[in-house]
């Protein structure tokens, strides 16, 4: 609602005098919006591959490809949220408990290892919804509450994170982590199912079309009659999910359950959804936009390793720029379709 | 019963919440202070009081500029990485004298506030990203200035850090000062109407022809700059730049305190002295849980709990 105040009243009314113009750039600064990451990331990569032999190698695309895949899932269920005009900053805590918990489970047998994990993060992901939905809370406040509550929970479960649980090298559930197929890791096809899923059921389906409803302009949606409540709740839950089965799924590929990981893990992955053309006010966003949105981190985060000199850092001044200029560009981009 | 004793009840009740709801963070103070008196042994000591004091000092300093963001319908994520960058800076320029050090630790501060407020004030980027982006920059920062732990030699900073007048740590007194300033700023100032009125509605204000941008600037300024502040003492107590965990998690420890204290989230509302027991009250709340041999886990499982109810209540009131 802000940016209609910001809009220039003398940009509007040139907007409607020409009208073949201003559609055209319109499309324009839809297409950037769309397509602005997977330029950004084809370029990157010739970038990279030219500048570094170690880029384009086997082990380095593998690497790139297994560390997106954990991240890439979690900025699923985060896109649902800001698709919505939420957020949620819950999911860090949520993928490190998620894994703590499919580590210790994994001794009962994976259907354990994998069911627990999504129930507790699941739950929570519920109770983040109810209290935003039900007792319209602010988003970032409870995401924040259950950022700090549930890495309480799992210092409770570690023994104030000194004790860690180790997945059996040779169960089901830690080959589900480690094998491959087809010479790609398994969590990789995993992640792609789910992407693949996941834009079926946001393009696709009546509960997308929710969420869209209720991220453009919430009271034409409980007008129009959409869910208003139910919808917020199921987003809140499907983050939770995803963040936990994300957790469950990294437990098996490094055979334990991590204590110290996924803090700052909701910045990246807020990063990768903005980056990916959607929009933090909701109503307006892609899913594969989030895949190309964390490959675009990764690559970035790849480079700056490769170049030895710069320590990691770098990586911080580079990534938090990065999001700066994304953002500026976005907003701008925005502004502009919103005007015409 | 009568509608009009019906009525009457319902009123009672009302305004028995909304007392609660307004004085509840410093009842709850009261409650935390008489349940350690009684059951915390050495808790009524003088060098207990000085210890918590002294520990509290740097988070309500922080969560002074958090209460202005607020205020102004913004948040400040990157406070804790300023805080990084200004114990960075500090050991940097230590060189120079303690005093040119500090300066330009604060002038660092300063900085990131402008490149905040200038996002959210120019561009129209949400406070929560732009701050989410100058966190992230902001730490990085730090730790290329200074890659690891620096311990600090200097008699001044020494003193800044662990002296006293008549018993009071310069610490406590610099908080306090910084407290009482932004409370008169809020309350007595120009700036402080202006910005209360953009948190109200920042439309309004525009229409109203209030100096918007100008405003977020200078707020998101002084977040920075109070955040500095509490970098510089934290590393004066320390003795020791540590760019690498100093100022973790602060953002949230300075919106709790703000939010318990009874400021809404909606901007348009800056309670000063919710703000100051805020801080307090979490300050209290932890002690209350180590010295009884709880584990630190449960500092922050309550330290959630305590978020959602002083938000719940503020949504009460907020409809009323």
């Amino acid at each position: 609602m802000t940016t209609d105040v910001d809009t220039p009243v003398i940009a509007k009314s040139t907007a409607e005098d020409e009208p073949t113009g201003a559609s055209r750039s319109e499309r324009l600064s839809a297409l950037a919006q769309q397509h602005g990451a997977l330029v950004t990331l084809i370029v990157a990569m010739i970038a990279a591959s030219l500048s570094f032999d170690t880029f384009l190698t086997g082990d380095n695309l593998e690497n790139m490809a297994l560390s997106s895949a954990f991240l890439a899932v979690v900025a699923l269920g985060m896109t649902f949220v800001i698709v919505t005009g939420g957020i949620d900053l819950s999911v860090g805590s949520l993928f490190a408990l998620g894994g703590v918990l499919a580590a210790w489970g994994s001794r009962y047998g994976t259907a354990v290892a994998l069911l627990l994990p999504l129930a507790v993060c699941g739950a929570i992901g519920l109770l983040n919804g109810l209290l935003i939905a039900r007792s319209r809370l602010a988003p970032f406040i409870v995401t924040l509450a259950s950022m700090l509550g549930a890495r309480g929970i799992l210092l409770s479960v570690t023994d104030e994170g000194s004790k860690t649980y180790l997945v059996d090298k040779d169960s089901f559930f830690a080959k589900l982590g480690q094998n491959t197929l087809l010479g790609v890791g398994v969590p990789v096809w995993i992640t792609l199912a789910l992407f693949v899923l996941g834009a079926v059921v946001l393009r696709r389906t009546r509960f997308g079309q929710y969420v869209y409803a209720v991220g453009g302009n919430e009271d034409a949606a409980a007008l129009m009659g959409a869910p208003v409540a139910r919808t917020k709740i199921s987003v809140y839950t499907l983050s939770g999910l995803c963040a936990g089965f994300a957790g469950a799924l990294n437990a098996a590929w490094l055979v334990s359950g991590v204590t110290i990981l996924g803090s700052g893990m909701e910045l990246e992955a807020i990063s990768a959804v903005v980056i990916g053309g959607t929009l933090l006010t909701g109503g307006f966003g892609f899913i594969s936009g989030s895949l190309v949105g964390v490959l675009l981190l990764k690559v970035i985060q790849n480079v700056i390793n490769q170049i030895g000199s710069l320590d990691s850092a770098y990586q911080q001044v580079v990534s938090g720029a990065f999001l700066a200029v994304v953002v500026i560009a976005q907003t701008w981009l925005g502004r502009r379709r919103r005007v015409l | 019963m009568t509608d009009l004793t019906l009525g009457r009840m319902t009123a009672d009740r009302d305004r028995l919440l909304h007392l609660l709801q307004e004085y509840g963070v410093y009842l709850g103070v009261v409650v935390l202070f008489l349940v350690n008196t009684v059951f915390t042994p050495h808790f009524l000591s003088t060098e207990n009081f000085r210890t918590q004091a002294v520990q509290v000092a740097p988070v309500l300093i922080v969560a002074l500029g958090m209460a202005l963001a607020i205020g102004s319908e913004g948040v400040d994520l990157a406070v804790g990485s300023v805080m990084a960058l200004s114990t960075s800076l500090l050991s940097l320029y230590l060189g120079y004298g303690p005093w040119a050090a500090i300066l330009i630790a604060l002038v660092g501060g300063a900085v990131i506030g402008v490149a905040n407020g200038s996002l959210i004030a120019f561009v129209g980027v949400q406070p929560i990203v732009a701050t989410l982006a100058l966190m992230v920059a902001g730490r990085g920062l730090a730790l290329v200035l200074l890659p690891q732990l620096k311990d600090v030699h200097d008699p001044a900073m020494a003193s800044l850090g662990s002296g006293d007048v008549l018993g009071v740590p310069y610490l406590v007194l610099i908080a306090a000062a910084l407290a009482l300033l932004v409370a008169f700023v809020v309350r007595r100032t120009t700036f402080g109407r202006q910005l209360l009125a953009i948190g109200d509605s920042r439309p309004a204000a525009r229409l109203a022809g209030l100096p918007v941008r100008r405003v977020l600037i200078l707020v998101y300024v002084c977040s920075g700059v109070l955040a500095a502040v509490a970098g510089v003492l934290a590393t004066a107590r320390l003795t020791a730049s540590d760019p690498t965990s100093l100022g973790n998690l602060m953002e949230l420890s300075a919106i709790t305190a703000v939010v318990v204290g009874g400021t809404p989230l909606s901007g348009g509302r800056v309670r000063i002295g919710g703000t100051v027991a805020g801080a307090v009250l979490i300050q209290l709340l932890t002690t209350t849980l180590i010295k009884h041999d709880l584990p630190p886990s449960w500092t922050q499982i309550a330290q959630a709990v305590v978020i959602v109810l002083a938000v719940y209540a503020a949504r009460e009131r907020g409809k009323r």
